[in-house]
């Protein structure tokens, strides 16, 4: 590791007995703000503000937060479907944050997504076995033909029948969507697929079969994921490791355990004391934030959450608290620890 | 304003009485909502749940009498408020009780207010249409309303168009306008579905507080268990059209007794548990004109479906005491359809 120097908010300890997939460094990732006569740059909104983390082989990062805390600017940005304003992204060892053309194109084969609405992400006049079979006929001169054994084992693999190779995508439920969408992400054997809400969309009884589905594709493709969901008991569920976000800052990482037992961070608790529980019994007081998410267009100055921390101190609106272990893979940014 | 406690014997507030609601498609009409009972009593929470397409906001549509024209129709049944049918008023007097009496959430705040009117404009033609006040009372007791609802700053926000707050402010003021007139139901429909978490909890503890305090009574319409375990007193289970199970909401996480509640509480994950794979409900809902028309509706899906389950048709029926079961697994579900049913 030649970066040490550059690391120490690092959200994992180098040496580990996996290989590191996926390793984001200070990556910011700002949407300008454009206005006034000439259409100058009039300020940011800091989306994604320097976060640190890594994905190892074979792992699945889980991604929790409030909408418009990053969680997708950042899966969006790892699979370069954005340009990030400053930081690196190592993928496999390879540096992509600004490659271009032919090569992003080649990379890309190695990194796929699911998304969050299966009624969008397909196209309503391509046919199931057109939208399965286009990622490999981009990178191969294949004709249709030819793939179609290959495409029906995938879209066995996921669960739907032969019949579906030539049916349209509005011939199908949501959860059924979502299938395809899958299939179409596994069709160049990726190796890492990033899924954004992959079922948020979907009825409790469906988002069990897509989650199922997921971790055992996981086991049988060698998938590493980057699973982004604001359901905490999905990401629970799917993750081995989970990253809290707060208004484009990484506020927590922590493997799944600890983070459930022992939420360090103000907001974690907060959010974790939100789900509401599923027996009745357990009613509990919990921790109520008040107001709403700032701005990321003029984010407090300090630490990003003090506006509505029910711990903050002074210091907490001056000192922005910096990411780091207090316990073996548990970090954690706030002045507290 | 203070209503009296209800006895054991006075008119429930909320009264459904086999309730068929249909939809045209073509020449026919297919039922979305089939033969479903339920009463609700005073200052009580009852949490109506089921997967998309079971008919619970066909229900509530129905209550309200807003199916809209010429598509969907009550087709049969009886839907009684303190003890007056609904389907007999006129428009008139349907407008008088609507928002006044009975009045509804929606699940988008986005899109259920209108966006060229300000805030306080949209709460106060509530106001005027049902209260004798003048613009300027209106004005104030809008305020004060959407202090009640948690909400900053109320005298600037009444100003403001509905674009310029967030999700959760929006869902505020939506509850604003519901309780203006001090509803003695408010039927909310996914209220929090589309809010995040933590404003999800301000919002259902929101709730609860206008429940005591104005002493109405609440239908929660939800697919999420967790909400209805935050807030009901009382919990009806809906697939496809039908009411599969019904009991207090303690009885119902401790002991569900139909198949589809139980599987549905086990697709969830769970925030204490650590299971390999969630329950998993195989198949789909049969499609509104594919329904059968004998045997249990679940059956196709069901895992513990036996070969009279297409057969017979499950009553709903008490198989303890207050917790009733539509399924044949259980005795007194087995009973014959009475006469006239179908």
């Amino acid at each position: 590791m030649n970066m040490t120097e550059t690391r120490e908010t690092t959200a994992q300890p180098p040496e580990t007995e996996k290989e590191v997939l996926l390793d984001i460094q200070n990556l910011k990732t700002y949407y300008p703000i454009k206005g006034g006569f000439l259409k100058r740059t009039i300020g940011n909104v800091k989306a994604v503000d320097d976060i640190n983390i890594q994905i190892k082989k074979g792992e699945t990062l889980g991604l929790v937060g409030e909408s418009g805390c990053g969680k997708s600017t950042t899966g969006r940005t790892i699979l370069r479907l954005l340009t990030p304003t400053e930081g690196k992204i190592l993928f496999d060892g390879k540096d992509i944050t600004n490659i271009k053309g032919n090569e992003l194109r080649k990379a890309r084969q190695d990194f796929q997504m699911v998304f969050q609405d299966p009624y969008a992400s397909l196209n309503p006049t391509q046919s199931v076995g057109d939208i399965v079979s286009e990622p490999i006929r981009n990178y191969r001169k294949v004709s249709k033909k030819s793939l179609k054994p290959e495409i029906l084992e995938l879209l066995r693999r996921v669960g739907l029948p032969p019949e579906a190779y030539d049916k349209y995508a509005h011939e199908f439920s949501g959860g059924q969507r979502q299938r395809i969408g899958i299939a179409r992400a596994l069709a160049l054997k990726p190796k890492l697929i990033v899924a954004d809400e992959p079922v948020s969309a979907l009825d409790v009884s469906v988002q069990s079969q897509v989650l199922n589905l997921l971790k055992e594709l996981q086991g049988e493709f060698d998938l590493t994921f980057l699973f982004i969901a604001h359901d905490l008991s999905v990401v629970k569920h799917m993750s081995d490791r989970i990253g809290v976000m707060y208004l484009g800052n990484m506020v927590e990482v922590a493997t799944n355990k600890s983070l459930y037992a022992e939420p360090l961070h103000p907001y974690t608790q907060a959010l974790i004391s939100a789900i509401p529980e599923t027996d009745p019994k357990k009613r509990k007081e919990r921790i109520v934030l008040q107001g709403d998410v700032p701005s990321p267009a003029n984010p407090p100055s300090g630490c990003p959450f003090h506006t509505r921390c029910p711990m903050a101190k002074a210091e907490c609106a001056e000192i922005k608290p910096a990411l780091k272990e207090v316990k073996p893979g548990h970090h954690v940014a706030c002045i507290l620890y | 304003m203070v209503r009296k406690t209800a006895g054991q014997n006075e008119t429930p507030l909320l009264e459904i009485k086999e309730l068929q609601t249909g939809f045209k498609i073509g020449k026919n009409y297919y039922n979305a909502v089939e033969k479903v009972s339920l009463k609700v009593d005073r200052r009580k929470i009852v949490g109506i749940v089921g997967e998309s397409g079971c008919g619970k906001s066909v229900m509530s549509l129905s209550v309200m009498q807003l199916l809209p024209q010429g598509i969907g129709k009550v087709r049969g049944g009886e839907i009684k408020f303190e003890g007056r049918n609904l389907e007999k008023l006129s428009e008139r007097e349907m407008n008088k009780i609507r928002g006044k009496d009975i009045s509804m959430i929606f699940q988008e705040p986005m899109t259920a207010l209108n966006p060229v009117f300000t805030i306080g404009y949209q709460i106060e033609e509530v106001l005027l249409n049902h209260e004798k006040i003048d613009k300027k009372e209106a004005r104030k007791k809008s305020v004060a309303l959407l202090k009640s609802v948690g909400i900053p700053r109320p005298e600037s926000i009444v100003e403001e168009y509905p674009h310029q707050l967030s999700g959760g402010m929006r869902q505020r003021v939506m509850i604003a306008m519901a309780i203006a007139c001090q509803p003695k139901l408010l039927i909310a429909d996914e209220p929090t579905t589309a809010l995040d978490v933590t404003v999800q909890a301000q919002i259902l503890e929101l709730l609860k507080d206008i429940q005591e305090v104005n002493d109405m009574a609440i239908i929660m319409i939800t697919h999420d268990l967790g909400v209805v375990s935050e807030i009901c007193d009382e919990v009806i289970v809906m697939y496809a059209g039908k009411i599969v199970e019904r009991t207090d909401v303690m009885e119902l996480f401790d002991n569900p007794k139909h198949p589809y509640t139980q599987l549905l509480m086990n697709a969830i994950p769970k925030m204490d548990e650590e299971v390999e794979s969630l329950a998993t409900i195989e198949g789909l809902v049969p499609s509104i004109q594919k329904m059968p028309q004998v045997g249990c509706r679940f059956a196709n899906r069901c895992p513990k479906a036996m070969p009279e389950c297409t057969q017979i048709t499950p009553v709903l029926a008490e198989d303890e005491p207050g917790h009733e079961v539509a399924c044949i697994l259980y005795e007194n579900s087995k009973q014959p359809e009475r006469v006239g049913d179908r």
